[in-house]
């Protein structure tokens, strides 16, 4: 399988240590990674702000970019939310067709125009499977759902000794129907004590350019999302979002609370092993097993086989 | 949407919400209603298994109607003209306003008993009334209590959400007096007091008022039936007890058939107050007996907002609220900050569209949300309001500053070169990034502090380890 990684701009630029995991942890797992080089930005600062014709063009490049690979894994529940979501909407709008109809019960059929009581309603349509693209092109996959789905690794053979906390971002809660695959990855973690977040699906605030838009009323949600995380007495709040962590982190950092933002794939590349990366060697054989073995221990990852500090906190 | 004066020359929505986020007594209330009636909605909409279908087919039968709403109007005007009503036609809020002038003016009463209507409010009706001699007197509660107030609603459902008891109690004893019957010497903030203080001062005004005017829920265009559903018994009592009946609905408010009611009839309590049934649902066909009957239809924008293919799918708005109860910035910014009668998410769609955006507050409601898709979800007619609100965006004029970097933005993100290179020089002037940073993005750094700009870029690192092998 060709796995393009689409690192997303502000990962590539501020935060490259989350494109880093990423690349540990799927090689970890069997994949070949390749970064197409002539990757930017999938366009959603501009759509979602009203500058189509510059939103439209990247859109357009994100496709050309990555038209000959077989899946695209996005560590951003929101690109990927766009590139998937709305993309299809643009196309759409572009060509004339009915723009307004997107969403989770998208049929899109026409409406029968006859006699009143001449149309019957539909039977609620689920959410598309996730991964499903409504356009021809390589799958885009959120980081978990690629682990999970794809690969069906629950346990990626992380270790992360700390107490974390999770919140689901809105993108990929009610945008890509993460559901909780994410939880199910970071409870397979050893080591990592997981503490439930209040209100959890409660928007941060960050919403792109919301934040400098309307910066009270984002600042207000980040004040109540800040003081559910502290009620929790987490030491990390892990997220799929980096661009949510910056606006939660950046709070949370300016209020001196001493709480650290991780995205989800920084946790699931930790291992006892410091470096890390020494492991992906041995671990080649994970992934082709990982399907079948899904229930049991990635303990591969662990070259020196002893298990330390896993109460050790 | 021409109407209501009230609004005109209001700050932008950030402003206005930057006001209301620092008020503790407003931000404490909004938090504890929205939140309570929240949790009802969520509990009555998962006992039904078919939700999701319902759902599906109040969206569907909305758009059905609005494909072929010249057709269904004037079958509900054949209908209602059979059943002894009369309907007029109003293409704007003026000439709704000089239709329902003309035909209390014509019984000969100088006052009107109402029944809570948002297309009354989206119109100015109250205030056209009063510059010709008519006073209209509100009868649901929370709009008595806006109007006593001298006040505006903030909320389609809980009008004086932002209001708590004690200062209803004050509104009450200062007010009611010159209103009508005065509020009891010893009234107390206890809210059964308070409804019964209401009660009387209203029972006296419903049956001495001769001319009622209301809105209405839906209309049925097979019989020609209007339908209000509500809580208090007022509107049964407005409804019932007049001589003249005056209904004010917008054209959107259509059904087909009776059939198509009873989809409605599960989506929209359960929707609005969380109730599996309303306490009330009164149905009307034409004029009863002894009474008159008149229907004015309002458009005020509504056929513009039927062109937009996008826009359009707010008109299958059946005004439950659920949005607002949801949504994390209207719980904090509160609804007068949207500068008009339709506050939250689906304001923010519905007046830019209906009104236009000339005006800086017009312009800056599709910006009102941080599109955290909360309210779609609840939406029992799923309007997508997140890609409504984006497709407003794309119309809306952008500020200069903004429209620069945006250029800019695109341009460096046109060529990866652009980027790579853009990426360098923040690399290099990592030490020297303030902790405040200037003009608009000060809003950033008021609150929040700035990420550590990394020595290296994670395509600078791919390139220079060969994907991390070397």
């Amino acid at each position: 399988m060709r796995v393009a990684l689409f690192v997303t701009c502000v990962n590539d630029t501020l935060f490259p240590g989350t494109g880093q995991a990423v690349v540990t942890l799927l090689r970890r797992l069997g994949c070949d990674v390749d970064f197409p080089t002539a990757q930017t930005c999938c366009g959603q600062m501009h759509l979602n702000t009203g500058y189509l014709a510059e939103g439209r063009r990247l859109a357009r490049h994100f496709a050309d970019v990555f038209a000959g690979y077989d899946a695209v894994v996005v560590p951003s529940g929101s690109c990927a939310a766009m590139v998937r979501e709305q993309y299809p909407k643009l196309a759409r709008a572009a060509s004339g067709g009915h723009g307004g109809h997107g969403g989770h019960e998208t049929g899109g059929g026409p409406v029968p125009s006859g006699a009143a009581g001449g149309y019957e309603p539909r039977a609620g349509e689920p959410a598309p499977p996730a991964g499903e693209s409504a356009e021809a092109g390589p799958r885009v996959y959120e980081l978990s759902e690629f682990l999970l789905d794809v690969l069906g690794a629950e346990d990626v053979g992380a270790y992360f000794p700390h107490r974390v906390t999770y919140h689901p971002t809105c993108h990929s809660l009610r945008g890509l129907r993460l559901g909780d695959r994410p939880l199910r990855l970071l409870e397979r973690v050893r080591g990592l004590e997981l503490v439930p977040l209040p209100e959890s699906e409660e928007c941060c605030g960050f919403g792109g350019t919301f934040a400098v838009k309307n910066p009270a009323v984002s600042a207000a949600m980040c004040a109540d999302k800040v003081r559910n995380i502290m009620d929790t007495g987490a030491e990390v709040v892990c997220a799929t979002d980096n661009s949510c962590l910056m606006h939660i982190g950046g709070t949370l950092r300016r209020q001196r609370t001493g709480v650290r933002t991780m995205h989800l794939a920084e946790i699931l590349a930790a291992t006892e092993d410091p470096a890390g990366t020494a492991a992906a060697g041995a671990a080649r054989g994970v992934a082709e097993d990982a399907a079948t073995t899904a229930g049991e221990d990635g303990a591969v990852t662990r070259d020196d086989g002893a298990v330390t500090g896993e109460d050790g906190r | 949407m021409s109407g209501n004066a009230a609004f005109l020359g209001m700050p932008a929505f950030p402003r206005n919400a930057a006001a209301a986020v620092q008020d503790s007594q407003l931000r404490f209330n909004l938090r504890k209603a929205t939140r309570t009636i929240r949790g009802r909605r969520a509990s009555v909409v998962a006992e039904l298994p078919d939700w999701a279908e319902l759902r599906a087919a109040g969206r569907q039968i909305k758009d059905h109607t609005l494909r072929n709403l010249d057709r269904y109007l004037l079958q509900l005007e054949e209908a209602v003209t059979a059943a002894g009503g009369h309907v007029h036609w109003a293409a704007d809020a003026a000439e709704a306003n000089r239709i329902v002038t003309g035909l209390v003016r014509a019984t000969g009463e100088t006052s009107v008993v109402k029944v809570k209507s948002m297309a009354t409010q989206e119109i100015g009706l109250n205030e056209a009334l009063g510059r010709a001699g008519v006073t209209a007197y509100e009868t649901d509660l929370a709009e008595l209590i806006v109007q006593l107030g001298d006040d505006w609603p903030s909320h389609i459902l809980v009008p004086a959400i932002h209001r708590n008891r004690s200062e209803i109690r004050e509104i009450f004893r200062a007010k009611m007096a010159a209103w009508g019957r005065p509020a009891p010497g010893e009234l107390t903030d206890d809210p059964r007091a308070l409804a019964e203080a209401a009660r009387l001062h209203l029972r006296e005004r419903f049956l001495s008022t001769k001319v009622a005017i209301s809105g209405a829920n839906f209309m049925i265009a097979e019989t020609g039936t209007l339908v209000v559903l509500e809580s208090e018994g007022n509107g049964r009592m407005c409804l019932t007890l007049p001589e003249t009946l005056i209904s004010v609905v917008g054209i959107e408010k259509l059904l087909p058939t009776w059939r198509d009611l009873e989809v409605f009839l599960q989506l929209l309590p359960r929707s609005s107050t969380g109730e599996r049934m309303n306490p009330y649902t009164s149905t009307w066909t034409g004029a009863a007996e002894g009474q008159e009957f008149h229907l004015v239809l309002l458009d005020n924008g509504r056929t513009r907002v039927l062109a937009d293919e996008v826009g359009r799918q707010a008109l299958r708005c059946i005004r439950c609220s659920a949005c607002l109860n949801v949504c994390p910035v209207y719980e904090r910014a509160g609804g007068h900050a949207y500068g008009s009668v339709y506050p939250g998410p689906i304001g923010a769609i519905l007046t830019p569209q209906l009104r236009g955006m000339a005006s800086e507050l017009d312009a800056s409601l599709p910006y009102a949300s941080s599109l955290c898709g909360a309210c779609f979800d609840v939406c029992p007619v799923a309007i997508d309001i997140p890609e409504v609100l984006v497709h407003l965006r794309g119309k809306a004029r952008h500020p200069r500053a903004e429209r620069l970097g945006m250029r800019a933005a695109g341009w460096v993100f046109d060529r990866p070169a652009r980027l790579a290179g853009a990426q360098r020089l923040a690399g290099r002037l990592r030490r020297f990034v303030p902790g405040r940073l200037p003009g608009p993005l000060a809003a950033w750094t008021d609150t929040r502090d700035l990420p550590d700009i990394p020595a290296e870029s994670f395509r600078d690192w791919w390139n220079r380890t060969n994907g991390g092998t070397r």
